[in-house]
C-alpha cells in the first residue's frame, strides 16, 4: 500500500474532528476527499502530513510508520502539501519563493555560506534549476519575477503547487486548490493536476467543487462529522444514498 | 544600473570610514565613531535573529555583557593572553546562547520576546549581584587594550578605530554571505511562515537555534570589543536599556535589511550626540519619532529608500511598457511599497 491510515482519530477537547478513519491512497492516481464544511478534511490532511499528531491510529507511507514523525521529516520522505489558505511570502518574487522549496534536498550549512564553498554554489544552482523547472511545469514562466503579492489567486495557487513540487515529492496533498478561482481557471488547475499524475506524482486533494472532482478523481472518500461515510469511484459516490443524504441534509456546499 | 549605483554608495561609505579619522582630526569624534562600529556589530546580531528569522530577542544586552565580562574577567583575573581570552569570550557567549536558545525557542512571538526579556534581566542581575566574581556595582577596571597582532599594536585610539572597523567589515561580509545563501533563504522562510517552512522540509528547530547562537555570537563579539575599547565595564552594560538602544538603531535603520544596522546606528548615535544638552528629555523627541517611523516605515530608513527607488523604477518601467503591454494589470509600481525586504 502506498499511503495508508488505520483507525486515525483526532480529538480537539470534546470535539472529534477525525473519527476512526481507514483510508488508502493509490499510487499514481488522483485521490479526493470531499465532505461538508467542518467535516474534518483539513484535519485529516494535517494528520497525514505530520502537522497534528493523532489522538489514536496510525499512518503508513510505503510500509513505514510515519505517525509520530515531525512534518519536516515527512516532507523529506517525499510527501508535500499546500494549505487551504496560501501563506506564501507575498513581498518576494515567485522564483525566490520557490527556490527554497528544494532546500531539503541540499546539505550546505552555515559554514558553507560563510566561506561560499563550491558545495554551496553548486547547491544554489541546483535549487535555482529545480525552481525554474517546477515554475515552467506549473505554467508560471511569465510571472516568475513578479512579487507573489501582485499575482492573481490562480497564479498564487500555482505558485503554491510549484513550491510543493520543488521538494521532489512522490505525493502531494492539495487543500482546496481551486477555492476562489473562476471556472476557467479551475479547468487549468485540473489540467495541472493531471499533468502531475502523468509525471508519476500521486495527488490527493480536498475540494468542494463537485463538477471538477467528479471529472478529475479516480477515487473519492467522503467525510462527514469526522467519519468516513463512503469511498469509491466518482460513479459510486454519486449514487451513494448516504452521501446524498449527508450533502442534502447538511450544509450543501456542492 | 541600479547595482552599479549601489556599489558606488558602498565604496563611498567605505572610503569615508577609512579616511574619517584623518578628516576630522578630532579624537572625540573618532572615539564616538569607534563605539558606533562596536554597537553596529551587536545590531547585526540582533538583525539576523529579529530581522531575518523573525524572532525578536530582548536578551541581547545580556549577551553583550557576557562577551564583555568574559573578556574582562579572563584578562584581568586570570591574566590570560588577550586574543586567547577574546576567542574564549566568544565561545562562552555562544555556548550560553545555545543553552538559552534551547529553552527560549520553545516559545514564539510575544512569549519569546517576554521570555528573552526576562533572561536578559537575569543576566544583568547575576552580573550585578555576584560580587565575588564580577566585582558587582564597582565594575571591572584595568581591562587591557587589544594585544599586538605580530608587529601591529593597538594601543592608540587610531589603531583601535581601524581594528574595530576591520572586524565590522568582516561581520558585514559574513552577514551578507549568510543572507544571500541557502541558509539565509531558510531563515527568511521561517520568518515568513514557520508552518510553510516545515512542510517544505526545513527543520525549524535546528535553524532557529543556529540563528539564535549566531546572533548571540555577534552580541558577544560586540561586547568583547567594547570591554577592550572602554577598558572599564559595569553591570549597566547588560541592562535592558542597552537592548532597547540596539533595537532602536535597528528599527531606525531598517530591520531585515543589510545596511540598516549601519545607517540606524550612525544616525541615532550622531543625533543623540547633538541633542546631549537635552539630557534625558531627548527621549521626548526620540519616542514619538520612533513610533511614527515604525508605523509609517516598518522597514526603517533603508526600507523606505528602497521602496522609493522601486516606485521610481516601476513608474519608468510602466511608461516603457505602455504601448507594448497595455493589459499588464500588475505593473510593479502597484506593489512597490511592499518590496522592501530584499533591498538594503
Ligand atoms: N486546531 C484545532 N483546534 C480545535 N479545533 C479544531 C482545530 N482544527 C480544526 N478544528 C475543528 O475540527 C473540525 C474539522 O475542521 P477541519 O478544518 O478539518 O474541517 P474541513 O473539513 O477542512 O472544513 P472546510 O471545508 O471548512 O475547510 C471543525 O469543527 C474545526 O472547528
Ligand atoms: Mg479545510
Amino acid at each position: 500500500m502506498f499511503l495508508e491510515t488505520r483507525n486515525l482519530t483526532k480529538r480537539f477537547g470534546g470535539l472529534t474532528a477525525v473519527n476512526n478513519v481507514d483510508f488508502s491512497i493509490e499510487q499514481g492516481k488522483i485521490n479526493a476527499i470531499i465532505g461538508p464544511n467542518g467535516a474534518g478534511k483539513s484535519t485529516f490532511f494535517n494528520l497525514m502530513s505530520g502537522f497534528h499528531s493523532p489522538s489514536s491510529g496510525k499512518v503508513f507511507f510505503k510500509g513505514q510508520d510515519i505517525t509520530s514523525l515531525p512534518s519536516n521529516k515527512i516532507a523529506k520522505l517525499g510527501i508535500a502539501r499546500t494549505f487551504q489558505t496560501t501563506n506564501l511570502f507575498e513581498q518576494s518574487t515567485v522564483l525566490d519563493n520557490v527556490i527554497v522549496g528544494h532546500r531539503l534536498r541540499t546539505k550546505s550549512t552555515l559554514i558553507d555560506a560563510i566561506f561560499r564553498t563550491p558545495r554551496l554554489k553548486h547547491e544554489e544552482e541546483q535549487c535555482r534549476e529545480k525552481a525554474m523547472e517546477v515554475i515552467e511545469f506549473a505554467g508560471l514562466k511569465k510571472v516568475e519575477d513578479k512579487l507573489v503579492g501582485s499575482l492573481t489567486q490562480e497564479e498564487k495557487k500555482r505558485t503554491a503547487f510549484a513550491l510543493a513540487l520543488a521538494t521532489d515529492p512522490e505525493i502531494v496533498f492539495l487543500d482546496e486548490p481551486a477555492a476562489g478561482v473562476n471556472p476557467e481557471e479551475t479547468e487549468g488547475l485540473a489540467e495541472l493536476m493531471e499533468k502531475m499524475v502523468q509525471n508519476s506524482i500521486t495527488v490527493c486533494l480536498i475540494e468542494h467543487k463537485m463538477r471538477m472532482i467528479m471529472k478529475l478523481a479516480d477515487k473519492i472518500m467522503v467525510l462527514n462529522y469526522g467519519e468516513k461515510i463512503a469511498e469509491g469511484t466518482p460513479e459510486e459516490i454519486r449514487n451513494n444514498p448516504t452521501v446524498i443524504k449527508a450533502y442534502l441534509g447538511g450544509s450543501a456546499s456542492a | 544600473m541600479k547595482i552599479l549605483k549601489r556599489q558606488y554608495i558602498i565604496l563611498a561609505m567605505l572610503l569615508f570610514a577609512i579616511f574619517f579619522p584623518l578628516l576630522t582630526q578630532n579624537e572625540y569624534l573618532v572615539h564616538v565613531m569607534t563605539l558606533s562600529f562596536i554597537w553596529m556589530i551587536g545590531v547585526y546580531g540582533l538583525n539576523l535573529l529579529a530581522g531575518y528569522t523573525g524572532y525578536l530577542s530582548l536578551a541581547h544586552a545580556g549577551f553583550f555583557a557576557i562577551g564583555a565580562y568574559s573578556l574582562g574577567l579572563l584578562t584581568v583575573k586570570t591574566q590570560m593572553n588577550f586574543w586567547a581570552a577574546f576567542v574564549l569570550a566568544l565561545v562562552i557567549t555562544s555556548v550560553i546562547g545555545f543553552l538559552v536558545g534551547l529553552i527560549a525557542l520553545r516559545t514564539k512571538e510575544h512569549f519569546f520576546a517576554i521570555y528573552t526579556l526576562c533572561v536578559g534581566y537575569i543576566i544583568y542581575l547575576v552580573i550585578d549581584k555576584w560580587d565575588s566574581l564580577t566585582e558587582g556595582v564597582r565594575g571591572l577596571i584595568g581591562i587591557p587594550a587589544p594585544g599586538n597582532i605580530g608587529p601591529i599594536s593597538f594601543q592608540t585610539p587610531l589603531s583601535q578605530y581601524y581594528l574595530v572597523l576591520s572586524i565590522l567589515l568582516l561581520s558585514v561580509l559574513v552577514m551578507y554571505r549568510i543572507i544571500h545563501s541557502l541558509t539565509g533563504r531558510t531563515y527568511i522562510a521561517i520568518r515568513n511562515s514557520e508552518e510553510l517552512a516545515q512542510t517544505i522540509g526545513i527543520s525549524t528547530i535546528k535553524n532557529k537555534l543556529a540563528a539564535f547562537v549566531l546572533s548571540t555570537f555577534f552580541a558577544g563579539l560586540s561586547g568583547a570589543l567594547y570591554a577592550s575599547f572602554i577598558r572599564f565595564i559595569g553591570p549597566d552594560i547588560g541592562h535592558t536599556v542597552i537592548t532597547f538602544d540596539l533595537l532602536t538603531y535597528l528599527l531606525v535603520g531598517g530591520i531585515g535589511t543589510l545596511s540598516g544596522p549601519i545607517v540606524g546606528t550612525v544616525l541615532v548615535v550622531w543625533i543623540s550626540q547633538q541633542l546631549q544638552f537635552l539630557q534625558d528629555y531627548r527621549m521626548l523627541i526620540f519616542g514619538p519619532v520612533l513610533t511614527l517611523l515604525v508605523i509609517f516605515y516598518p522597514r526603517g530608513i533603508v526600507g523606505a529608500i528602497a521602496s522609493w527607488n522601486n516606485k521610481r523604477a516601476g513608474r519608468t518601467k510602466q511608461l516603457a511598457l505602455k504601448d507594448t503591454q497595455k493589459d499588464d494589470r500588475f505593473a510593479s509600481s502597484e506593489i512597490a511599497p511592499e518590496n522592501q525586504v530584499k533591498e538594503g
